[in-house]
């Protein structure tokens, strides 16, 4: 019988963890869309490419200090979420669901081709003034970057929870979520909080591109991360800020510790597989999810 | 419904039939050959795409995933058995089928986005055990070669013979879907897709015809990855992958959803754009950047134009080409006169 490796174990959760709260902030741009306007988008992967790109190309290319590409990049995806609700997402007001999807797919599409054109395809190293030296906590190593990234994630989860349930702006969002009809029977500018949702979209991508992008290299492989928003949001609940945090805590852990007892079995590759196949299970036992809001549709 | 609303029609279908038939392989230049097989190709898998999206309202992302079903299965029978093509070819699209109804089976359950993303997942399992099972992909490049397709000794080898191998197989796919649409099915599906509870009450049973929408579309998908493979020579995944299923979206939104002739459009338009853009960038790119450079605009170039149409096609004209087709033939019909 094996000894059972107790330090092997701990770094796979802690590690899982750190990752799938990092996970987290990007399904909670997700989660802001749909929560506000009701639309899907699949290009969530490549704004965040977008605005790693953006920022990596202003340090790299351009000389500029690390601050000045962060305001950039910020700024930029902000003006960018508030264009794109008004020339893609506003005219498909009212259409049938699928064309919301299709569209942003057509958008990851244009994404994934104007960064490379615009900045050159090559990765790009983006660093933050932090070290790279593991921190040591007893037995677990835990790289800086990924504290860094799930502290910035908690903290930007609870801010957003806190604007939905007690701003003024929050609660008018959650009521154009609910019904649009209504929400603007009682003088709500549905238009403008569907433009700020886009925009609070923004924001969390380029802070996903900052962290993300100084962990893995700005290249357009950053937009894959984008394919584990699904599993993540799913399992968590489509219109649930908690469910995002929840989510992501569950596909981190559960990939890292599948991928580190199964990989050597099936020589790699269970990191990209086993998120899936826990959606599966989760649409085919509570596809609202955890925290989502239960919608009884029978058919 | 008749096939041929008006006597021209007849002609037309006649004329376009020798024109593919005799003219085409006759006068057409091997390479130009080769881009028209390929355009054949996609138009049977568009056709199926466009069953399933077009007609009955059903999302796939996973149809690279089925392709790629058909071909492995097509060429394990064909070079561990030794199956002939006319065995190995609805094999392949009949295990498509399988794996595309088991896939299918959330959508009794959830839709829209829900299974737009049970499908995704579909296509990502798919591809992944196919990487991983050695048993299915034989070996570590994931790929299998095929011996060509042979008919009572005759081996179909060059582009020409290629040629009519496949264009048997696009003018089967598409008389079957134009008289599956408007059969008994087809109206079902069209009833499913504009509203699923009106539907269930007049009689129609959803979940059948749910799942029917993605057998048959997934078998169209099957045949479409064999016929690619037998094309190629080989069967490899990388042929179908997410990317691919992404390809065939944008051809039924390109040519129009819910039209026969609007996913022949989209197919044909789809498999020349990024010929096209080579074409041009080749002939005026060197004006303007260094020839480095337009190496790497192409492939980026094509992608932006993709998704722009995509966009386009949604936000303008949600019909598509087949849309636009209809608005110019209306307009000549009754020429010179305005209405």
């Amino acid at each position: 019988m094996l000894e059972f490796d107790w330090q092997f174990f701990g770094l796979l959760i802690s590690n899982g963890a750190l990752i799938g709260l990092m996970y987290s902030l990007i399904a909670l741009g997700f989660v802001l869309v749909y929560k506000a306007t009701d639309a899907i988008n699949f290009a969530q992967g490549e704004f965040v490419f977008i605005a790693g790109l953006v920022i990596a190309a202003m340090v790299v290319l351009y000389g500029a200090p690390l601050w000045l590409a962060i305001v950039v990049g910020l700024v930029a995806m902000i003006a960018f979420g508030f264009g794109l609700e008004r020339v893609m997402l506003r005219p498909l007001i009212g259409r049938p669901i699928v064309a919301v999807i299709m569209a942003t797919i057509g958008l990851a599409a244009v994404l994934r081709g104007v960064g490379p054109l615009a900045w050159g395809a090559e990765t790009k190293a983006l660093r933050l003034p932090i070290s790279d030296d593991p921190l040591v906590l007893g037995p677990l190593f835990i790289p800086p970057i990924q504290l860094l990234g799930a502290s910035v994630s908690l903290l930007f989860l609870a801010s957003f929870g806190l604007f939905f349930f007690k701003s003024r702006k929050g609660i008018a969002m959650r009521a154009v979520a609910d019904s649009q009809q209504v929400a603007m029977a009682m003088g709500i500018n549905v238009e403008r909080y569907f433009a700020l949702a886009w925009a609070m979209t923004g924001v969390v991508s380029a802070l996903g591109g900052i962290i993300w992008g100084s962990m893995l290299g700005v290249d357009i492989q950053l937009s894959v991360v984008g394919l584990k928003v699904f599993p993540v949001v799913i399992l968590g609940g489509l219109d649930s800020i908690l469910g995002a945090i929840v989510g992501g805590l569950v596909i981190g852990l559960a990939e890292n510790i599948a991928a580190g007892y199964i990989d050597p079995l099936v020589g790699g590759g269970t990191k990209d597989f086993v998120p899936y196949l826990l959606m599966i299970l989760a649409l085919m036992v509570r596809p609202y999810g955890i925290f989502g809001r239960e919608t009884i549709e029978r058919i | 419904m008749a096939l041929y609303p008006l006597p021209i029609a007849r002609w037309t279908v006649a004329a376009i039939a020798i024109l593919m038939f005799v003219v085409l392989p006759l006068s057409v230049h091997e390479y130009y050959l080769s881009v028209v097989n390929l355009a054949s190709i996609a138009i049977v898998g568009a056709l199926g795409l466009n069953i399933l999206v077009g007609y009955t309202g059903q999302i796939s992302l996973g149809h690279g995933a089925f392709m790629s079903v058909g071909a492995y299965t097509a060429a394990n029978f064909a070079v561990r058995l030794g199956f002939p093509f006319w065995l190995s070819l609805p094999l392949g699209g009949l295990m498509a089928a399988l794996i595309g109804v088991i896939v299918g089976i959330p959508s009794l359950r959830i839709k829209g986005l829900y299974l737009a993303i049970a499908t995704l997942a579909g296509q990502l399992i798919i591809e992944w055990t196919i990487n991983h099972v050695t048993w299915i992909s034989g070996g570590m490049q994931a790929s299998i070669e095929v011996p060509r397709p042979e008919l009572f000794g005759f081996v179909i080898d060059t582009q020409r013979e290629m040629y009519f191998f496949v264009l048997i197989f696009v003018v089967l796919a598409i008389v079957a879907a134009m008289n599956l649409v408007r059969s008994r099915i087809g109206r079902a599906f069209i009833a499913v897709r504009d509203h699923d509870i009106a539907a269930e009450i007049i009689g129609i049973n959803i979940f059948r015809y749910k799942l029917l929408a993605f057998a048959i579309s997934s078998f169209y998908a099957g045949v479409t990855g064999v016929l690619y493979t037998y094309y190629l020579g080989v069967a490899t995944y990388e042929q179908f992958q997410i990317t691919t299923s992404i390809d065939y979206l944008a051809m039924i939104i390109i040519g129009g959803l819910g039209s026969v002739l609007g996913s022949i459009f989209g197919a044909i338009f789809v498999t020349l754009l990024p010929i096209l853009i080579r074409y041009a960038m080749e002939a005026f790119g060197g004006l303007l950047f260094s020839s480095a450079a337009v190496l790497n605009i192409i492939p980026n170039l094509r992608l932006i134009l993709f998704g722009a149409l995509i966009i386009f096609f949604l936000v303008v004209e949600p019909e598509g080409l087949s849309r636009l087709w209809r608005n110019i033939r209306n307009y000549f019909r009754v020429w010179p006169f305005a209405y």
